[in-house]
């Protein structure tokens, strides 16, 4: 039972609105962690009545609160003209009172909200740029509740976003119009782990860091990890293919996902859920359901290969004067470190300047000299004097070609997760700074940065253009920071990024999906042929349209073709 | 001014602690090792006080097995000058570093020992305060700031204490133990790494220090704390608000 000892109470916030945790500690804080034990005696996590808790967080902390509903509201057409483009689909019915009766049989009273504020934050992302008016979100405990949902609304053609932790980057995850917010967060059980081969079966609802942790009491680790694993659910991860900062170590979602279970528009369960290493009877149909963004079906229980967590680390934090520097730097890296290499992200000195100023707490540990780029570096072994040795000599070289102008290794745990942190911190620090254009581009890395400069030209004092990312993916996150959503800035960015990607043979979403955000830009990727083919895979396994209408594929108003050719002849 | 420095090698602050199976200890193998966060303040004060001019070298000394020469190489690439390395495979309580610390002084004849107000492993607390008494000389512990005053020959310490802060002047020689808020420790950059490779570190043992190594006292059992209660799902806000109330009396 809750036992809430004499000492100080804490309540903390995740990001979805109906998840909190309130911890009651006894000691300091700063006692329990110098001890390294967790001297909370209880944490409590409780669900719905937003506003009760707010009022009660607030009274915890003497009226100070912090929640989503202050952000003040902008007009969306201008932080995202496509919401100009794109008309409610009038297929679709409108939630009636009879709907809401439907749902509360099937998931229970307490699991369908309706309120304004309760809906407030599964209605915005979380950059705050795509809000929808949704007005009913529905929070299913177990697949056969997802199955009775999507089959109701299937029937009574109620269009649904399926939302993780909405967290996603591109406006896939909160409704475009009135969708009905079909959300995971409840079904956060793990169902199994086998111990000996590392493979994790859970539902899809649970949270990436969660499930890491949990890895970790048995000595693995999740195969994937970034800025918003605190957030962000396997099944959202899944959905979106996230990559992040190990996919250079541990490969690809598609790789480590061996089952899935899915729930289809009609309510049919297509369950896929096994945990096998090899399995080559017939098409691998779970493939089409990663990266899928919800339109194909609802992913609701996820088998996964998680690797084994090594113990031994370590963080550099390199400084470069040219981005060809870091292109040698990451070819010494790749034949210097070998399979202990895990990470390898560039962030430039803006992206630094960002996260340094939007941050507490952090410092720039390069203090003394300016760097145009920035390396952060890791390695994961199982020795330490083995990894510690190819470090150093891998350093040395680096220092003795000049390709490295100096930097910083690392001493500890705490020095590992500051460094992380100037990368991490970036897309949030962004999102405090004003409004934020983002691209999620795949571009050859030997011309990667020529985008960044390129838009800086054209952009001049307008906004600051900032590139960082996974470069030993070839991945790069181009971020436009300006003071507000503004059309002018708005068309000197696109289309011109897409076409110069395009020119470039790169992708116009790398890792983050299209969502509603980039829709119309797939053909600038894709064929009008591939786009036909999985416009075909839609319509058969949602033949309604029900699910996440208005995001990955194309709107019917665009002229179906026309650009890639445009982009094709130039080219 | 000569400056020395003790730092000790402990179990990552950041690491989950293992309390092995026989409670014999904790858990070592195959975890991360790193400076205690209290001696990589203690040091980088060292070196703040010797980038004002107010000293000319800073001396570091680890003690234990082979692998205190890590700490060393990490201490030596923040900066120090040079590292002693005191060999011994045997464990070492307060005492025992006391009196070696009280030897190394009587060879090396710093103005100034600096420590860490305690290692974050045996949480003892008593090193630096056994040290002074042994040396007969002032001490500021908890500093929360530290300025030599080269001229009159004193250093002024100040502490956080409950509710103030008192101000201290020592005379040098002094032993300072240092706490969380005195400074942020710099970082170990490529240059000085590569530079730490060729500083030297000295190995001397308990025996040519003359100091005999008693155990003053058995561990008879190391336990875990009592684990942390599960959460609880409760069914309304009502029922927290009700029991934020009237069982944690927080509002
Ligand atoms: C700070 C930060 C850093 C990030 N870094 C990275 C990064 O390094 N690499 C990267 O790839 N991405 C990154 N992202 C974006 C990333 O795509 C998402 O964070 C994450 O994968 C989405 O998970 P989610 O649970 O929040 O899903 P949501 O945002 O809720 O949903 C994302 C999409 O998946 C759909 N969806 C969610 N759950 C399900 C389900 N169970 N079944 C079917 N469809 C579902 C939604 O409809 C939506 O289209 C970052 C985001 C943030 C905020």
């Amino acid at each position: 039972m809750v036992s809430f000892a004499r000492g100080f109470c804490r309540l903390k916030f995740t990001k979805a609105p109906w998840s909190f945790e309130v911890h009651c500690s006894v000691g300091s804080e700063l006692f329990v962690r110098h001890k390294q034990i967790s001297a909370f005696t209880s944490v409590v996590r409780c669900h719905g009545e937003y506003s009760k808790l707010l009022s009660c967080y607030s009274l915890l902390t003497h009226g100070q609160r912090r929640h989503n509903s202050e952000i003040p509201e902008v007009d969306r057409v201008k932080k995202d003209p496509r919401y100009d483009r794109t008309l409610r689909d009038a297929r679709f019915s409108k939630l009636s009172n009879q709907d809401l009766v439907e749902f509360k049989k099937i998931v229970g009273d307490s699991s369908v909200l309706t309120e304004a504020f309760e809906l407030e934050a599964a209605n915005r992302d979380w950059l705050g740029k795509y809000v929808g008016t949704s007005q009913a979100l529905l929070r299913p405990r177990t697949t056969q509740q997802v199955s009775e949902i999507l089959s109701y609304c299937n029937t009574r053609r109620l269009a649904v976003v399926p939302q993780g932790g909405n967290t996603g980057l591109v406006g896939g995850s909160v409704p475009v119009f009135d969708e009905v917010i079909l959300s995971l967060g409840a079904m956060d059980n793990i169902i199994s782990f086998d111990e000996g081969n590392g493979i994790l079966v859970c539902e899809a609802g649970c949270i990436l860091e969660k499930l890491d942790s949990f890895l970790a009491e048995k000595g693995y680790m999740m195969p994937l990890d970034f800025g918003a694993k605190g957030s962000c659910q396997i099944g959202g991860n899944i959905s979106t293919n996230a990559g992040g900062i190990h996919l250079l170590r541990y490969g690809s979602l598609r790789a480590n996902i061996l089952g899935l279970e899915i729930v289809l528009a009609n309510g049919q369960v297509i369950d896929s859920l096994r945990s096998l290493r090899k399995d080559n009877t017939g098409y691998d149909m779970k493939q089409i359901f990663i990266g899928a963004e919800g339109t194909l079906g609802v992913v609701t229980k996820v088998s996964i290969l998680t690797p084994a967590r090594l113990s031994s680390r370590n963080v550099v934090f390199l400084g470069c004067k040219y981005f060809t520097d870091c292109q040698r730097a990451l070819k010494e890296a790749r034949s210097n470190l070998g399979e202990i290499l895990s990470a390898f992200e560039f962030l430039d000195r803006k992206a630094l300047d960002m996260v340094l100023s939007h941050s507490d707490g952090l410092r720039d540990p390069l203090p003394d000299s300016k760097h145009s780029f920035y390396l952060l570096v890791e390695t994961t072994g199982s020795c330490f004097n083995h990894d510690r040795e190819k470090l150093d000599n891998f350093l040395e070289i680096c220092m003795d070609k000049g390709v490295v102008a100096d930097g910083v290794v690392a001493q500890d745990n705490q020095q590992f997760r500051s460094f992380w942190q100037l990368r991490e911190g970036i897309t949030e620090a962004l999102s405090k700074a004003g409004a934020v254009y983002k691209y999620d581009l795949s571009i050859p890395v030997p011309y990667m940065y020529n985008i960044v400069e390129n838009l800086q030209h054209r952009l001049g004092d307008l906004a600051v253009v900032m590139g960082y990312g996974h470069l030993g993916d070839g991945n790069l996150h181009l971020n436009i920071s300006a003071p507000r959503y503004d059309s002018k800035i708005f068309s000197l960015i696109e289309p011109f990024v897409y076409e110069w990607t395009a020119s470039h043979k790169g992708s116009v979403s790398a890792e983050h999906g299209l969502g509603f955000m980039k829709a119309d830009a797939i053909y600038y990727s894709k064929s009008p042929e591939m786009v036909q083919w999985m416009t075909r895979f839609k319509q058969m396994f949602d033949c309604n349209g029900i699910l996440n209408p208005y995001k990955v594929l194309p709107g019917s108003s665009f002229k179906e073709g026309s650009r890639y050719r445009n982009v094709s002849n130039s080219s | 001014m000569k400056i020395l420095v003790s730092v000790k090698r402990v179990i990552d602050y950041a690491v989950k602690i293992r309390v092995k199976p026989d409670k014999t200890g904790v858990e070592t193998a195959n975890v991360k090792m790193s400076m205690n966060p209290f001696c990589e303040i203690a040091l980088e004060e060292a070196l703040r006080v010797k980038e004002s001019g107010a000293a000319s070298e800073v001396v570091i000394v680890s003690m234990g097995n082979e692998k205190c020469t890590e700490v060393l190489r990490t201490g030596l690439a923040m900066g120090a000058d040079r590292g002693i390395h005191v060999a011994t495979e045997r464990p070492l309580y307060p005492l025992a570093v006391a009196k070696l610390l009280q030897a190394l002084v009587r060879k090396e004849e710093p103005g100034l020992l600096l420590l860490g107000k305690q290692a974050i492993d045996d949480d003892c607390n008593q090193t630096g305060q056994m040290v002074a008494g042994f040396l007969n000389w002032p001490q500021g512990t908890f500093a929360s700031k530290v300025k030599v005053d080269k001229s009159e020959n004193c250093v002024h310490v100040e502490r956080e204490i409950d509710g103030g802060l008192e101000s201290l002047r020592l005379q040098l020689p002094a032993v300072i133990t240092t706490d969380l808020r005195l400074n942020q420790p710099r970082y170990a950059t490529l240059p000085n790494i590569m530079k730490a490779k060729k500083k030297p570190i000295a190995k001397v043992t308990p025996e040519e220090l003359q100091v005999e190594i008693t155990e003053d006292f058995d561990i008879l059992e190391v336990v875990e704390p009592d684990k942390r209660k599960a959460g609880v799902m409760l069914s309304s806000v009502d029922e927290l608000l009700d029991k934020l109330k009237n069982e944690a009396h927080v509002l």
